[in-house]
């Protein structure tokens, strides 16, 4: 009796010291979704080869879906992460933002017709264009967190506001469709490939990310000025100019999603593109045991955390909720994720379980 | 006019785990007088203030408050349980801390009566018995004035209005005057004169000793969470004080002087360091500071004297508004951190916590921290040197953590002061800063931080030594720099770095 309790214990304790690890929450979420899908309608796994709009073969099926708009989600994640180590807060103005870049690319490719023919520019020029201009509005949302230290909530409410209306201006509130078929590669299939682009292209971003963390010190320094700014001064950090430049990234993530979107549909409804995916990202980056009050953050675990977040949503899709009423659906989920994460419920449940495998060695 | 007791406290303890903050603390405060609570950091004022105002709940002793306020009639005293800081002001206990706890952009008269006026205000009567108290009291504010724009001294003195309305009868002073100027002062002065007459106690805390002396009647010493001892003031100078202070008998004090390996200091070189009329914008006077290779001074006086401002002002942390600086001879200007470290100096900050690690990072990382970003943003050092450089301090400084991973919040004091130590020693500054580096942390690591700072001297490295231990400093520093309110007042070398020497210097005007 005694020999396979103690050897309960160790596997207790091992299984204590794996709910500390932050990839804990983020996995145990994907296996609940996984497991429930499971027993709910295996079919959920299925993936087909299909014939899409241009006769091309391509991969079908829920999994597919979770992997081509969860990218987008995760490429606003690494953004979101950095700026939420750095500054302490979030950024709400992504989904306006995406809107304005959006809205550049396609002024720059359609100059002032609403149907041209053919591309007036280059893509990667228009592309360009809109990330300068994403990260300028990511250096205003920054320098008004940085250097006037207001609230990133606070700050980035102005363009979250404005964003919109500042998008449809740009093209005179005229909705330009592009019909060269090369522009909607990036939302949906380059021919001949069967999955999804916006999959290559965030995975390009990580693997950016994972070489800029590398190859510099922005996770250092961020995290560092995130956990105690005074202290980062006196090591000779400049704490605003890092608060800066992670709101600078985030608008490069920006355009690269804002990219995405107008290729999907090869125009723009400014009231609705990205509407609400600023949530998503935060939610992504808390799900993925991030602290949102700033400091130290896994990279990977936030990028999980959008995968999940999407995993989710087409969950809910699947199982026919209704599209107005998925975010309660939503918020519940997330409610109790975000609960079960935070470092409040898990010192206690680390304490709980402390004083509970200490009464039980007394019993003993 | 004879003042009756108005609040005794008897038997007061305090214990926060592993240590006694207050043992059998008597206190006494009388009605009508300015009463000084005086001691060192960590003397215990502030605990015996919290658990007077209720933010802290005693553990051991009691409170007693008069109940009968005549003068005439036998003094009645009723054991008070104070266990928020609701009680306390029931109790006509008011308390103006520091940091003003007021509204700013609230009208004067709405920062009177924020809080008690239920859910209706009468703005014409609020507006009205404010100005009449603003008259009483001689306080140059309007009712209607946006309170952020009067000055802090009237902002401080609203506070005090306001727990004078309260119908307080002790009123708790915790540092005011110490962000005020001299005028302020001044008036702040006048007016706690002013309540003493009307019989209200005041408890006043300060640093400056000039103040103490200026409004006080009575002074208690606490010293280590312990009762030194009540005194009238006359009874008692300046001397006197600051060893009680200390702890430090007068007379029993021998001298020593260490005999450390350090060589003498060559003055006939260019000095490491010079400043000229350097001054910052946290409130010191303009002041002259040079130091040698090999030398090891330091900068004493009491706490709020200003001895940390002038190191941060050295080292670029506060905002220099004034003043030159050489380094090795040359004119640099420093006027943020990184370029005092890109000239080769070092700063180990007073408030480890605030200033000094950076909680949730890992050992390795608070280590090479300042290193790193001297060396630049795009050029971090890879894992495994890192990993070096951190195992090399670790084993050098003999660090106690489980691993260079481990996040340093979760090291003791001592062994976190190390890791911020290992971080300068790893930028090999030419001129070390220390400011309070004994602070809070055990005996054993005290004793190997000053070794330290000798031996830097001894390979011919200079170091400035901050500590409030006069010994700590005699046992390492060639010269003193003394302070006194926020200007330097002199400067000791040689024979003169002795213990009475010194104290008497930072009590300054009466010698003994």
């Amino acid at each position: 009796m005694t020999p396979s309790k103690s050897s309960n214990k160790s596997l207790g304790a091992q299984l204590i010291g794996l709910t500390r690890k932050q990839l804990f929450i983020p996995i145990a979420a994907l296996l609940c979704l996984i497991i429930f899908n499971l027993i709910a309608d295996p079919s959920f796994f299925n993936i087909k080869v299909g014939l899409n709009s241009a006769g091309q073969p391509v991969l079908s099926g829920y999994l597919i879906t979770i992997l081509d708009y969860g990218s987008e989600l995760a490429i606003l994640a690494i953004g979101m992460t950095l700026v939420t180590s750095a500054s302490g807060g979030q950024d709400i103005s992504v989904g306006a933002a995406i809107a304005i870049a959006g809205s550049v690319i396609l002024k720059v490719l359609c100059g002032n017709e609403s149907r041209p023919e053919h591309m007036k520019a280059p893509i990667i020029v228009a592309f360009l264009v809109a990330c300068v201009v994403a990260m300028i509005f990511g250096a205003f949302n920054g320098a008004l967190v940085a250097f006037f230290k207001i609230q990133p909530m606070v700050a980035t409410l102005i363009l979250f506001t404005a964003g919109r209306s500042i998008a449809a201006w740009i093209n005179n509130n005229e909705l330009p469709i592009i019909s060269d078929e090369s522009f909607s590669y990036f939302g949906t299939f380059i021919p001949g490939c069967p999955i999804p682009t916006p999959v290559f292209i965030a995975a390009a971003c990580m693997v950016v990310i994972f070489l800029v963390l590398k190859f510099t010190n922005l996770g250092l320094y961020s995290q560092s000025v995130g956990i105690n700014p005074h202290s980062s001064r006196l090591n000779g950090i400049n704490p605003a100019i890092v608060k800066l430049i992670t709101y600078v990234i985030l608008g490069l993530c920006v355009a690269v999603v804002g990219l995405i979107k107008v290729s999907r549909i090869s125009t723009i409804n400014y009231s609705v593109v990205a509407k609400d995916i600023e949530m998503d990202a935060i939610l992504a980056v808390a799900l993925g045991g991030n602290s949102l009050g700033g400091g130290k953050f896994s990279m990977p675990a936030s990028i999980m955390g959008a995968y999940i977040i999407q995993f989710l949503t087409t969950t809910l899709y699947k199982f026919n909720v209704n599209s107005s009423a998925l975010p309660a659906y939503k918020a519940v989920v997330v409610i109790v994720l975000v609960v079960l994460s935070a470092p409040v419920v898990r010192e206690r449940i680390n304490r709980l379980k402390k004083s509970s495998s200490k009464t039980a060695k007394e019993v003993a | 006019m004879e003042n009756g007791e108005l609040l005794q406290m008897r038997g007061i303890c305090k214990y926060f785990p592993g240590v006694y903050a207050l043992q059998n603390v008597d206190f006494t405060l009388r009605s009508g007088e300015i009463h000084a609570l005086m001691g060192e950091n960590g003397a215990g004022k502030s605990t015996l203030i919290k658990v007077l105002t209720g933010v802290y709940v005693k553990d051991g002793g009691k409170i007693l408050i008069r109940k009968n306020s005549s003068d005439n009639a036998e003094a009645v005293f009723e054991e008070t349980h104070i266990r928020s800081p609701q009680d306390a002001q029931n109790s006509g206990i008011s308390t103006v801390y520091q940091e003003i706890a007021l509204c700013p952009n609230l009208s004067v008269a709405e920062n009177m009566f924020i809080g008690r006026s239920g859910a209706f205000t009468n703005w014409k009567d609020m507006n009205k018995k404010t100005g009449e108290l603003l008259k009483q009291l001689d306080i140059p504010a309007t009712p209607k004035m946006q309170l952020g724009s009067c000055s802090i001294a009237v902002q401080q003195m609203v506070a005090i209005a306001r727990a004078v309305d309260m119908k307080c009868r002790v009123l708790i002073l915790d540092e005011p005057t110490s962000s005020l100027d001299e005028q302020e002062v001044e008036k702040l002065f006048k007016l706690m004169r002013d309540l003493k007459k009307k019989g209200v106690g005041i408890i006043f805390v300060t640093h400056f000793l000039d103040q103490v002396y200026e409004v006080c009647d009575r002074i208690t010493v606490l010293r280590d969470g312990c009762l030194v001892g009540e005194y009238i003031i006359e009874d008692l100078p300046r001397v006197k004080l600051v060893s009680k202070m200390l702890g430090k008998d007068l007379d029993d004090m021998s001298d020593i002087k260490s005999e450390s390996d350090v060589k003498p200091v060559d003055t006939g070189k260019t000095p490491v360091l010079e400043a000229h009329g350097l001054v910052s914008n946290a409130g010191i006077k303009p002041f002259d500071f040079n130091i040698h290779g090999g030398e090891v001074n330091g900068f004493t006086g009491l706490l709020g004297s200003g001895r940390s401002e002038c190191v941060r002002a050295i080292f670029g942390a506060d905002k220099v508004i004034g003043g030159t600086v050489k380094v090795h001879g040359k004119n640099v200007k420093i006027k943020k951190p990184i370029d005092a470290m890109k000239n080769g100096i070092g700063y180990l900050p007073e408030d480890r916590k605030l200033d000094g690690i950076v909680a949730d990072l890992s050992v390795k990382d608070n280590i090479i921290l300042a290193l790193q970003v001297m060396k630049g943003f795009f050029k971090p050092f890879s894992r495994s040197k890192a990993e070096a450089m951190a195992q090399e301090y670790i084993k050098l400084l003999d660090i106690k953590t489980a691993s260079s991973e481990t996040p340093i919040g979760q090291l003791s004091g001592g062994n976190q002061q190390k890791c911020i130590l290992a971080r300068w020693l790893l930028t090999n500054p030419d001129y070390l800063i220390l400011d309070e580096p004994t602070r809070g942390i055990d005996i054993g690591t005290k004793i190997e931080i000053q070794k330290l700072a000798l031996k830097l001297a001894s390979e011919g490295k200079s170091v400035t030594f901050i500590s409030s231990e006069i010994d700590e400093m005699l046992r390492t520093c060639s010269r003193l720099i003394v302070m006194r309110d926020r200007k330097v007042v002199g400067e000791l070398t040689g024979d003169d770095l002795t213990r009475n020497k010194v104290m008497s210097t930072i009590a300054g005007g009466e010698e003994k």
